[in-house]
């Protein structure tokens, strides 16, 4: 949809699972969810994460699979396999630094979060984001979300490797990207490589 | 006698509950069965959130569902349990005909010789024992009409004292306090006034798993720069983003808000002008919270005596404060003081009747609010009319067209009329949307009640757990086959849409009732042939009561997306919010602070049962699980209770995450799974209560009630626990018939 955007914020998320019903729904993968889901850790904490399928700018999965079967579309939307294209591999699978793609013996294809292409081409918001009773993940205009506390972010560092995404996480406002990589937080002596974040806290970025 | 006439593995194996996992037809694919979509809302719990069912245009039956996002409560959001709703329609458990007690198990029967048996069995038990020897229960899920038609056919068609309704177990401990406070029964705000706060107060609510759309109202309130207090002995969904959490140990709430009232009179922050102007008896009230200095209840409550300063300073100096609170607080023995307190602490720091401001409890069961303004309480009649005022009766008396005095009196609460079963005293009973065995405390002297009856009919479109112990079940019909108003959380009045028709020879639940006040001779008094006749007696029945509806119509509902009560006249908007500028629904348009006295739980610790047991829900499952526990998903998600326990106390029993543990009260033993989680208080374990028989915390429960609200103290009973040896036997049993895959009830035709 238009001038709509895609926003994920786990500090939100009540762990409801609503997300994976709905997306149950879709006609095109019917009774399989393509939400990654996660309960941090139970005994720790509370906390949930639900997220969708990230949609990199330069998506991985597509840079490594063989039989170019993952397409994105002019939209930014990455999108499942092709199903005539798809070898069932693993190499995305293994590959995309969010874990998103999973393969599903069932197709013996590759499937992932298209971000709802069939409802977003059709004026409709995503299926889970429509849902989602905390808003966690949310489908709105900038301006909608730039009332949050938090403030989106599109950039993440995995090690050296620098992935901008279509989808946006939202942070602690003073943060502009998000470090996957405990290395980016040591102290190693005077001539370690430069990190692409300064050290300190990963809240502070 | 009226044992289940069959084996419980017979009768599930018959009767489900079985897992639906697809909708009616399969997963296909739309564009090629075309459908339309109907404008309703979500059946489970009291959010009401709008909803779209997609009806299949060939065959006329509901196979799934799409959001309805001009809905403006909950802008196309929807909980597990809303997405999975659908699935509940076309169920392979449907009862499609009316069932008799047969030798073995039930036998389906026609409808005529089904109503006639309940007709004759209720008529000769009312003539051998008085009126009173039979009671009706009706439910908080059901339609506001249906509710009405409840009060009306137990009073006129049976004439008996006894009606009341599962809302027992609900909200009432509010409503008993709300009602002297304010001299109405609703939440004082609509929800649209939550993200304006800017401190929110949320004491014994787990809005997350209980009322999963409020969080993004809590949210909102939190991006606007509002502050969030947390009163809750787990750490909550929500609780887990609290600027304040204060992790109260159950049964002492109270304690902790009367330290709150005590902090904020103590330091000079309560709003003398809004006492003086609008309130009565806040004297004896401040005389009554001078004993309640923050240390002493620190000592009682488990929280530290600084942050109950500080919630309290935070609460007093906001400009705008909203106190949201549900079943945490009410299920007590001192319920009503619980919320009683809260009201007297909103009241002397003048946080009421502004936008932004103002106190709700966040009602629990679908038309947890509409079931109890139209008369299916035993104390109530239409419009939230009190039984034992001469006007009210009067009033309805005359909309019925029956003589005052023929209107009985006050009767018996829901638990109160399982007592007078177990005593014999009650012989006969009707049922209508309740299933006691799981949801009342104490569940094994709930068993040998129903055991007692001498007749027990029932009115439900799924064999619930209770109904096994019938003698006549009514096929009735589900919430998208009928039409009906409903009363959401924050007091709005919407409609119910009618999407298909009852399937087989199951029939419209009013109807039935109809049926029944015919064969008892009272035909003159249920002409009905539609809802709408419904709604107009109800209108007039509730016109100038405190719920007054006589504006309501469905057309109007339709327009203006639901209509908060009170609305008086067809040409009246409605009430959004309630005491604005300070003025309450008493003749003096006065607020009334009432003095809360401490008292100890009904089920008191000691070196036997050391560790207290609370009780609460999950979100994929809603109230007994009658609907919920018979939708594949839903189950999956959360398929058998567990123990929550804090891993200091699970240390100190040996036991770990997974382990089996027996947990033990003054009532019986249940044999569940333990998780062992840091998110709860370590003096306390928790059990969700939404299954029956062998997997029921409410075995465990007790029957203690609060002396005017009559809800049980779920929230607070006496236990200890032990590591279990072996699983227990509904586990084995289970595993056996899977043969070792993951023990689930299989997808059957019944």
């Amino acid at each position: 949809m238009f001038g709509y955007e895609f926003y994920v914020d786990p500090s939100r998320c009540i762990g409801c699972q609503s997300c994976m019903k709905a997306c149950e729904e879709c006609e095109t993968h019917r009774g399989k969810s393509m939400i990654n889901f996660d309960f941090i850790d139970r005994r720790e904490t509370i906390g949930t994460a639900a997220y969708v399928c990230w949609h990199c700018d330069d998506p991985t999965c597509a840079e490594v699979c063989p039989a170019d079967a993952i397409k994105k579309g002019e939209d930014g939307v990455v999108h499942s396999s092709l199903k005539p294209r798809c070898i069932a591999c693993w190499n995305c699978v293994l590959a995309c630094p969010f874990g998103i793609p999973k393969e599903v013996p069932e197709y013996e294809q590759m499937m992932k979060c298209d971000m709802c292409y069939d409802r977003t081409s059709t004026g409709k918001r995503p299926m889970c984001a429509t849902v989602c009773p905390s808003q966690a993940l949310a489908y709105v205009r900038p301006e909608e979300i730039a009332s949050r506390r938090e403030k989106p972010s599109n950039t993440f560092y995995f090690g050296e490797q620098r992935v901008t995404t279509k989808v946006f996480m939202m942070v602690p406002p003073e943060q502009n990207s998000v470090s996957i990589d405990v290395m980016d937080y040591i102290w190693e002596g005077e001539d370690e490589p430069v990190s692409p974040t300064e050290r300190g806290s990963p809240l502070a970025g | 006698m009226a044992k289940p006439p069959a084996s419980l593995r017979q009768l599930t194996s018959q009767f489900g509950p079985h897992l639906n996992y697809t909708p009616a037809g399969g997963w296909r694919e739309e564009s090629t069965h075309p459908y339309h979509l109907v404008k309703t809302h979500c059946c489970f719990c009291g959010q009401q959130c709008g909803i779209q069912l997609k009806v299949e245009e060939e065959n006329q039956r509901v196979i799934g569902f799409e959001p309805w996002e001009e809905f403006p409560f909950n802008r196309g959001m929807l909980c597990p349990k809303g997405v999975k709703r659908y699935l509940q329609s076309e169920h392979p458990d449907r009862l499609l005909d009316p069932l008799m007690r047969a030798e073995q198990g039930f036998r389906r029967a026609t409808w005529e010789e089904a109503l006639d048996l309940t007709a004759t069995r209720l008529r000769d038990l009312q003539e051998k024992y008085g009126k009173d020897a039979v009671a009706v229960y009706g439910g908080a899920s059901l339609t506001t009409e249906k509710t009405y038609l409840v009060g009306k056919f137990a009073r006129v068609a049976l004439g008996t004292r006894h009606v009341d309704y599962n809302g027992r177990l609900c909200m009432v401990s509010a409503g008993h306090a709300y009602k002297p406070a304010f001299g109405v029964d609703r939440s004082l705000i609509p929800w649209e006034d939550i993200p304006k706060a800017q401190v929110l107060l949320i004491v014994g609510a787990n809005i997350g798993d209980c009322a999963p759309i409020t969080t993004d109202y809590v949210w909102r309130c939190r991006d606007n720069g509002g502050k969030l207090i947390v009163v809750d002995p787990r750490l909550t969904p929500i609780a887990r983003n609290a600027d304040l959490f204060l992790p109260v140990r159950p049964g002492t709430d109270l304690a902790l808000l009367m330290a709150m009232l005590h902090v904020v009179l103590r330091d000079g922050l309560e709003n003398r002008d809004f006492i003086a102007e609008h309130t009565t008896g806040f004297e004896a009230v401040a005389e009554s919270v001078k004993a309640w200095d923050p240390r002493r209840a620190a000592e009682m409550t488990g929280v530290p005596p600084e942050n109950i300063e500080k919630a309290a300073h935070w609460f007093a100096k906001a400009e705008r404060a909203i106190a949201l609170h549900a079943r945490g607080i009410e299920h007590h023995s001192k319920g009503v003081e619980n919320c009683t307190a809260v009201i007297n602490l909103c009241l002397a720091t003048g946080q009421i009747g502004r936008e932004g401001t103002g106190c709700s409890m966040i009602t629990g069961q679908g038309n947890g609010q509409g079931g109890r303004e139209q008369g299916q309480k035993c104390d109530q009649l239409p419009g939230q009319r009190q039984i034992d005022d001469p006007e009210a009766r009067r009033h309805v008396a005359s909309v019925w067209g029956i003589g005052e005095d023929e209107i009985p009196g006050k009767g018996l609460t829901a638990e109160e009329i399982m007592e007078a079963i177990h005593r014999g005293e009650i012989k006969g009973l009707l049922s209508m949307c309740f299933n006691p065995i799981v949801s009342l405390p104490d569940a094994n002297f709930t068993r040998e009640a129903l055991e007692k009856l001498e007749f027990f009919g029932v009115i439900d479109f799924f064999l619930s757990e209770t109904a096994q112990f019938a003698d006549v079940v009514l096929a009735g019909s589900l919430h998208e086959e009928e039409e009906g108003l409903s009363c959401s959380a924050e007091g709005r009045v919407i409609h119910i849409q009618k999407a298909v028709n009852p399937p087989g020879n199951a029939r419209a639940d009013c109807s039935i009732l109809c049926d029944l006040a015919r064969r008892l001779g009272k035909e003159k008094y249920f002409p009905f042939t539609s809802m709408r006749e419904i709604l107009d007696e109800m209108r007039e029945a509730s016109r100038g009561g405190v719920a007054d509806y006589y504006g309501i119509t469905y057309e109007k509902v339709d327009r203006q997306l639901g209509v908060f009560w009170p609305c008086p006249t067809p040409d009246h908007p409605g009430t959004p919010r309630l005491i604005e500028g300070g003025k309450s629904f008493h003749p003096d348009g006065k607020c009334r602070f009432r003095v809360t006295e401490w008292r100890p739980s009904g089920d008191p610790l000691d070196e036997n049962f050391p560790i207290l047991l609370t009780t609460g829900r999950v979100v994929s499952q809603y109230l007994s699980g009658a609907q919920t526990r018979r939708i594949g998903e839903l189950t999956d998600q959360y398929p058998n209770p567990r123990v929550e326990i804090h891993p200091r106390l699970a240390d100190q029993h040996g036991i770990r995450d997974g382990d089996w543990v027996t947990v033990t009260t003054r009532r019986s033993s249940v044999t569940l799974q333990a998780m062992v989680v840091k998110t709860i208080r370590p003096d306390t374990i928790f059990i969700p209560y939404h299954w029956p028989f062998d997997r029921s915390v409410n075995r465990l429960t007790h029957r203690t009630l609060d002396p005017q609200s009559k809800i049980p103290e779920f929230k607070v009973s006496a236990c200890r626990i032990q590591k279990a040896e072996r699983p227990p036997e509904w586990w084995l049993e289970r595993e056996a018939e899977s043969n070792g895959s993951k023990p689930v009830e299989g997808r059957k035709r019944a």
